[in-house]
């Protein structure tokens, strides 16, 4: 033996394998462990999926009661046909882990503030500690425990909810390193095992995407440098314009919750100055928004009732969405599910056809808690001491020490911002939240009963014991009943209650009660033939409670124009319908900077680029210029209007929404915010809309120059994966709409979901999602409906029994289930 | 003759370990073989690297194959090779045979210099 040279080349050997096995960091962001990550029969090679795979398969499992099938048709759309329920939803969580379990796991480290034990710290530019303490100091565990509770007190939900669990299980229990998906390769973890709260903590997660936007600190703010009067008109409680969900003039009952407001409210909380003095935090994305309608048999071609539905939210592969066919005895239903959560969210089955949009009310409120001293063991609350009890949330940190957040509980909630974690307005003092999302309830319930409803009065049994986030719920029967409802459960608020940080010393302020469901805004088969809703206002100015959140206006209003004017609808008109450009608000708009530009001080630039936007057909399809245009121009006229005011604070500030400078310039040719108020002359609109139009031209000609004043280039629409690599993501979708649009379809969010259903004797239903129904990166179903989806085509969704499912040539593979 | 014996048991030893155990098994196959089928230290590493290099490029070709390339085209874009496939599939086959190689280098000098 040849000690020397063997030894050296031992070293050598095992060095190789040691760098190739370790994460290697390369500027600042971690590598994958290359050795096993390029290992054709371990690494990446085998999530490459061969295009002609067989899904057929064979399985066994003890946790199973009886036998099913389950039939994929050739977009891998699962059809589950089991002998009951409980197997139903095992195979649904067994699918879900199946196609989807990296996206599943990861959503629920997000939502449980665990994404530091993949990343550490800091990956890249991405600081996951910060993110992590954000979510566990928003409660979210705290939150998602409650509420397991409640769901697995109902025997309904818990035994759902179980079997699910186990099937997600049953699939992570045989997978093999080499099997992981691609993701766990690239960021080198391991799947753990699915626990029921880890579907909670999903569920909580879209609480915090669709009811947990705020501006309380940044209204705070404002208010104090703003007259009450100014916030009034910057923020006004409804629109001139507003169409609102309930037609206006529909009159409301006597409500049965009187709401007062605390004495000395006006000088101790509407008129109080907040303090002076960035720390960002996660905001969800306040675009979250959604379109929904049911029209009657009487607008019908066929005298079906038809129900359509686009939920608008951020644009992600694997998609959020997991179309699924469950059935049976008792149950057949077919639409889209979240991966993580069983049943469908939204569908149809043989009798009815449901959907949502968010409600966006305001059921997240702060109050300042004044504690004895910084140890936050006594808080003052009606003139007494109180004792806080303690919340610890540990976050385990890869390659570092936990972190521990000590949160102090309070009647009303956790106390989010102390003194180790500030708010944005760094004013050093301690809010609690309440937050609706904290209260026990049970969401699943509703999904569960919706999937196996029958007519109209399950539905509203359904959706009426429905809590957080609030949605419109629309209905539409093959009986031939139409309804919609906004439903959840919201607090009774005094006007303008929580619009502001409120003092926690004082019970006055608390919520003084839930709005009974049966006095939720509601409309049931209207003589105009049709419900809609968009996330406009509920109703108007006459509903007997405060309507506080977050609304939009000219989605809504448009939807409700064009079904005014339509009869004998076909499923071709829905669709055209949901990918209707047409902009709303340009065509409030532009008449005002019109009348208000004076062209005689235009240059020759100048007058060309406002010539291509008067000469627009108010159109956002993707070869037209007249949207950048638009958008450019009012986005600078806004800020002309109003950054003069606003700057007189360093803190973070919340613009008002575009309808509210609409309305304004509408109606008040002497709009007071036109005026600079850091020069000594009284400017007018004119001279803000000159100013704005002279602003923008020279940015119009540079993307005009570039090819980007096209407004499927400018908008510049992608589906990203979740983790922002851009490879795995598909970018540059030529796609019109936008904001305020029907469709609604801007850089990263949009309509994610179409689904057009005809509750015709024969159910006819079309749908897309922009995804695929593989997560794998490295299949073919992965995102395969984007290019459907940006052409605004459909697919025909494939809602069959079994007899026909066996004889199908639509169905490409067959899984079966047997106890083991 | 050795030789080829040499690539062809180290590609298959190494194919069938990697059923059964982590990736760096691949280095105790062409070890192995070198132990046994003893050559010139550079000679068993050729063996080696060239074992393993035609085992991993050829695994990897064939995967990306019957793929149509959906995978190698995105990961060769989230490794910085320019969506370059062929890049991707050499550079697993290099990896693989520097390992191989190595594996088989030391387990050449195992034994005298009795060729």
């Amino acid at each position: 033996m040849r000690i020397v040279p063997f030894i050296l080349s031992l070293i050598v050997t095992i060095g190789l394998i040691i760098v190739l096995n370790i994460p290697l960091t390369l500027s600042g962001a971690k590598t994958p462990c290359f050795g096993a990550f390029l290992s054709p029969q371990h690494g990446f090679w085998q999530n490459a999926e061969f295009t002609n795979y067989d899904y057929n398969a064979s399985l066994k499992f003890p946790d199973l009661q009886g036998n099913a099938e389950v039939y994929f048709d050739e977009r891998l759309v699962p059809h589950i046909y089991a002998d009951n329920e409980k197997d139903l939803y095992f195979i649904q969580g067994f699918l879900h882990a199946k196609f989807r379990l990296w996206q599943m796991e990861f959503q629920t480290h997000a939502a449980g503030g665990r994404l530091s034990e993949i990343f550490g710290t800091k990956n890249g530019t991405t600081n996951f500690l910060k993110i992590d303490r954000f979510f566990r100091r928003l409660g979210m565990v705290y939150a998602a425990e409650k509420s397991l509770e409640a769901l697995e007190a109902d025997s309904i939900t818990k035994n759902e909810l179980d079997a699910y669990t186990a099937g997600v299980n049953a699939y992570i229990g045989d997978l093999k390193p080499n099997q992981y998906p691609l993701e766990y390769k690239l960021l080198n973890y391991q799947p753990e095992k699915w626990t029921n709260l880890k579907t909670q903590l999903f569920l909580k997660y879209m609480c915090f995407d669709l009811a947990g936007y705020d501006t309380d600190f940044e209204k705070t703010n404002m208010k104090g440098f703003l007259s009450t009067g100014d916030m009034e008109q910057l923020f006004p409680a409804t629109q001139d314009s507003l169409d609102p969900i309930i037609p206006g003039g529909t009159a409301f009952a006597t409500p049965t919750l009187t709401v007062t407001p605390p004495t000395g409210v006006d000088s101790n909380y509407l008129q109080s100055k907040g303090g002076d003095n960035e720390n960002s935090i996660v905001q969800p994305d306040k675009r979250n928004g959604s379109n929904n309608w049911a029209v009657a048999g009487s607008k019908t071609q066929t005298g079906a009732t038809m129900l359509c539905n686009d939920p608008h939210l951020g644009l992600n592969l694997p998609s959020l969405w997991y179309e699924i066919q469950l059935f049976a005895p008792g149950c057949n239903v077919y639409g889209v599910s979240f991966p993580g959560a069983p049943s469908v969210i939204i569908g149809y089955n043989d009798s009815i056809a449901w959907g949502v949009t968010n409600a966006g009310r305001d059921v997240k409120d702060y109050y300042e808690i004044i504690f004895k001293d910084s140890t936050m063991q006594e808080y003052w609350y009606n003139e007494n001491w109180v004792a806080s009890t303690f919340r610890d949330e540990v976050i385990n940190v890869k390659d570092s020490t936990e972190v521990h957040e000590k949160i102090a509980m309070t009647v009303w909630g956790p106390v989010m911002y102390d003194k180790h974690y500030e708010n944005i307005l760094h004013d050093g003092k301690y809010y609690a939240l309440r937050w609706k999302a904290h209260d026990p309830s049970n969401e699943l319930l509703t999904f569960n009963k919706l999937n196996h409803a029958k007519g109209y009065a399950d539905y509203l049994d359904a959706i009426n014991t429905y809590q957080t986030p609030g949605q419109n719920f629309v209905f539409a029967s093959k009986s031939g009943d139409i309804a919609i409802k906004e439903q959840g459960q919201f607090p009774a608020k005094w006007q303008r209650q929580g619009d502001f940080l409120m003092p926690g010393s004082d019970s006055s302020y608390q919520w003084q009660g839930f709005i009974p469901a049966d006095e939720n805004p509601m409309m049931v088969n209207p003589a105009r033939g049709f419900v809609s809703s968009a996330n406009q206002m509920a109703t108007d100015i006459t509903y007997p409670y405060y309507l506080a959140g977050d609304a939009t206006i000219f989605r809504g209003k448009i939807i409700n124009r064009l079904l005014n004017q339509m009869s004998g609808i076909t499923i071709d008109d829905m669709q055209h319908l949901q990918n209707n450009n047409y902009n709303l608000f340009a065509e409030m708009a532009r008449p005002i900077l019109l009348k208000y530009i004076n062209q005689s001080q235009l240059n020759q630039e100048e007058s060309k680029y406002l010539d291509a936007f008067k000469n627009w057909n108010l159109i956002n399809d993707i070869n037209e210029t007249g949207p950048a245009i638009f958008k450019l121009w009012w986005d600078s006229l806004a800020k002309n209007m109003y950054q003069d005011e606003f700057s007189k604070t360093n803190l973070p500030v919340v613009w008002p929404d575009e309808i509210t400078l609409v309305e304004g310039l509408l109606k008040d040719s002497s709009y007071k915010f036109a005026d600079d108020v850091n020069t000594t002359e009284i400017e007018t609109i004119a001279d803000m809309v000159l100013k704005s139009w002279k602003s923008v031209v020279e940015e119009i000609k540079k993307a005009d120059g570039e090819g980007r004043l096209a407004w499927g280039n400018y908008k510049n629409t992608g589906v990203r994966h979740l983790l922002k690599i851009p490879a795995l993501g598909r970018l540059h979708l030529p796609i019109g709409g936008g904001e305020g649009i029907i469709n609604a379809t801007t850089p990263d969010h949009g309509p994610s979901w179409r689904m057009i259903v005809q509750l015709s004797t024969t159910t006819e239903a079309y749908g897309v999602y922009p995804g695929g129904q593989s997560g794998n990166p490295g299949s073919k179903y992965y995102d395969n409906f984007i290019d459907y989806w940006v052409a605004g085509k459909y697919f025909s969704l494939l809602f069959i029994d079994k007899e026909a499912a066996v004889k199908s040539d639509k169905m490409k593979w067959k899984m079966t289930f047997e106890k083991a | 003759m050795k030789f080829i014996v040499a690539i062809l048991l180290t590609a298959l030893l190494a194919f069938a370990e990697s059923l059964f155990f982590p990736w760096w098994s691949i280095a105790i196959a062409s070890f192995i073989v070198a132990v046994f089928i003893h050559q010139k230290p550079w000679k068993a590493f050729l063996c080696g690297f060239l074992g393993l290099f035609l085992l991993w490029a050829g695994q990897a070709s064939f995967i990306d194959f019957k793929n149509e390339h959906i995978l190698s085209q995105k990961v060769a874009n989230v490794l910085p090779l320019g969506g370059n496939m062929l890049l991707l599939i050499l550079i697993t086959a290099f990896i693989g045979g520097l390992v191989g190689g190595f594996g088989a280098l030391t387990g050449s000098f195992t034994k005298r210099n009795n060729y």
